[in-house]
């Protein structure tokens, strides 16, 4: 049997996620398809069917896919995924948004977040924020699945030689339609890809005074993350959340600013290589987990760390 | 309009839970209990259409143990009016009854209760699973809203403004429909002591999972529950030169 994995897209580029999410379906064993659903993504379903390891590009390209609407995309999975032996999506807002509306159709059990595949039907995944790993086994027909894509390496995005099948898709949905949208723009890197991120929390104080977190970013090629508490007070947009109910990031180096380090933060980011956490109070739960801790005033470290490094 | 809105009874956020040493699960023994904080918003966000007119009617609904009765009080405490409880003995330490099993439950419910809209958690912080609002609007054929960080109710329709990896996303959606909370949606308010008094009084009704007909039996079988791998312990460095030079020179990621 194959395996379906949803790409993730904006009608334009393939994202990133995508490519560990192959990853994951590799180690599943078992032949790889991909579903590029969206309007004038042409291109998308070209570069999936470039990346090592997929068979097959499954392309629905129709203009009322292009926001990739639950209310579109799950029957549509529904539809192609019967004859699947496991479905998969990386969990992102889409992913997760997408999936489980798929998986009810399907009447399956969805096994959400999997870090790690012990056999085609047995999956470990973190519950209570990470605190706890639960291995899984399911006893579903069809396996659907969100990965998280920090836990599985990245297939190569050339090399492949997969077909591109054009399917028919249904009539547009009457129940939802999109009103629109407000993206953050940014020049940085995505902070679920960055090598580097750098994060800001309540004691960042203001959204004028996250000027000194971006300033240290962009001199290390860095993308910014925050706390909640720092997302609350409006200093940063939501998108960059990171933790439990965020982001989950793993870069190669974490950089914890004013975040105290309460496990809802920590879910998200702990499985960095390196965490440095700087914070006036000495005792805070932060330095539990880094690996170089600088006790003091962020506003005399940052500045100072920025000009010299 | 009446509102349907779905509370579990979970570990308090504050609790750092304890992997049982026999790895089949999670010790809940003495362990401070709440409302899952979404469902807490859900709740919210249900009593303030209420109380602007917007909404008639607030029925809580908790699928769980007998004491998840607490929940329900606590959330007719801010303001819904009746509760019911699907008491199940399902084991309550890895998330209770599976997603799917909870939305069909759900499905029946909203069959016989005949909300307009159903609001609830986005996820429940003990199996963190972020399926249920989902399944459920798949199952009743409805829209969904996930993530919401402002609801905006029309005649006949309704704008919800959602949190995505880009930035936010509204949407259009056609009534009935779900829609499940994200942490921006409101500030919960504390439930003053009068209120507290006054849902003791509210209608309470205990029903079993049979009478709606679902076969809630898992499909997930819990092989193992571990504890994370631990981060070994770091140092303290004295000055922002010591941090760069580690950073360089010993942990190399400069
Ligand atoms: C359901 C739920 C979900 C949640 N999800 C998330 C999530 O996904 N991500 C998340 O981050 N949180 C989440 N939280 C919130 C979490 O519990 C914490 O409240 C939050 O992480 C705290 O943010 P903080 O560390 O920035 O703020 P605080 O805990 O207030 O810490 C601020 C820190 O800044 C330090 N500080 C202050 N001034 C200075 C200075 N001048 N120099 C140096 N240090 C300074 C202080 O010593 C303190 O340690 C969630 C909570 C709930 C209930």
């Amino acid at each position: 049997m194959a395996i379906l994995v949803l790409a993730e897209h904006d009608n334009k580029t393939l994202k990133p996620a995508t490519l560990n999410v192959i990853g994951a379906a590799k180690k599943l064993g078992g032949e790889i398809h991909v579903l590029v659903a969206g309007a004038a993504c042409g291109a998308v379903a070209d570069a999936a069917a470039k990346c090592e390891g997929v068979a097959k590009v499954l392309k629905a390209d129709n203009s009322p896919l292009e926001h990739q609407l639950a209310e579109d995309i799950a029957p549509l999975l529904h539809e192609q995924g019967k004859n699947y032996s496991h479905i998969l999506a990386p969990a992102t807002t889409h992913g997760k948004n997408v999936l489980p509306r798929a998986a009810a159709l399907l009447d399956v059990q969805q096994i959400s977040d999997v870090i790690a595949i012990h056999d085609a039907e047995t999956f470990e995944r973190p519950v209570y924020a990470g605190n706890a790993i639960a291995t899984v086994k399911s006893s579903d027909k069809i396996k659907v699945m969100t990965v998280r894509p920090t836990n599985f390496d990245a297939v190569k995005n050339s090399g492949g030689s997969g077909v591109v099948n054009e399917i028919n898709t249904a009539t547009p949905n009457t129940l939802s339609s999109f009103a629109g949208q407000e993206l953050s723009k940014s020049e940085r890197p995505e902070l679920t890809a960055a090598k580097i991120v750098i994060s800001g929390g309540r004691g960042v104080g203001s959204k004028e005074n996250f000027a000194i977190i971006e300033k240290l970013a962009d001199k290390l090629g860095a993308a910014v993350g925050a706390s909640r508490a720092a997302v609350d007070a409006g200093y940063v947009p939501n998108d960059y959340q990171v933790g439990q109910t965020g982001k989950i990031v793993a870069p190669d180096l974490y950089i914890a600013i004013g975040i105290s380090g309460a496990i809802q933060h920590l879910a998200g980011m702990k499985d960095s290589k390196i965490i440095v956490a700087i914070n006036k109070d000495g005792e805070a739960p932060i330095f539990g987990i880094a690996d170089y801790g600088l006790v003091g005033d962020l506003f005399q470290i940052i500045p100072e760390l920025e000009s010299k490094i | 309009m009446k509102i349907l809105v779905p509370v579990k009874r979970v570990i308090d956020f504050n609790v750092k839970v304890r992997v049982k040493s026999d790895g089949t699960g999670v010790d809940l023994a003495n362990v401070k209990m709440s409302v899952n904080p979404f469902d807490e918003i859900a709740v919210e966000e249900a009593v303030r259409l209420k109380e602007g007119g917007k909404a008639t009617e607030v029925v809580v609904v908790s699928i769980g143990p007998a004491k998840a009765e607490e929940q329900l009080r606590t959330a007719m405490a801010i303001g819904a009016d009746r509760g019911i409880l699907v008491k199940t003995d399902a084991p309550t330490d890895l998330g209770g009854v599976e997603p799917l099993a909870v939305a069909k439950m759900l499905k029946a419910l909203v069959e016989k209760e005949k909300p307009d809209l159903v609001i609830m958690g986005k996820q429940s912080i003990d199996d963190d699973s972020n399926q249920t609002g989902q399944m459920l609007a798949a199952l009743l054929g409805w829209p969904q809203g996930t993530f919401a960080s402002k609801l905006n109710i029309e005649s006949g329709s309704l704008k919800v403004t959602r949190e995505i990896d880009g930035g936010l996303e509204t949407l259009s959606l056609k009534t009935p429909a779900v829609i499940t909370t994200d942490l921006r949606l409101n500030e919960p308010r504390y439930a003053k002591l009068p209120d507290i008094m006054k849902a003791k009084k509210k209608p309470m009704e205990t029903i079993e999972p049979s009478a709606l007909g679902v076969d809630i039996a898992p499909r997930l079988k819990i092989v193992k529950v571990a504890e994370p791998a631990k981060r070994k312990g770091g140092i303290k460095v004295k000055t922002v030169d010591e941090l760069i030079d580690k950073l360089k020179n010993e942990a190399k990621v400069l």
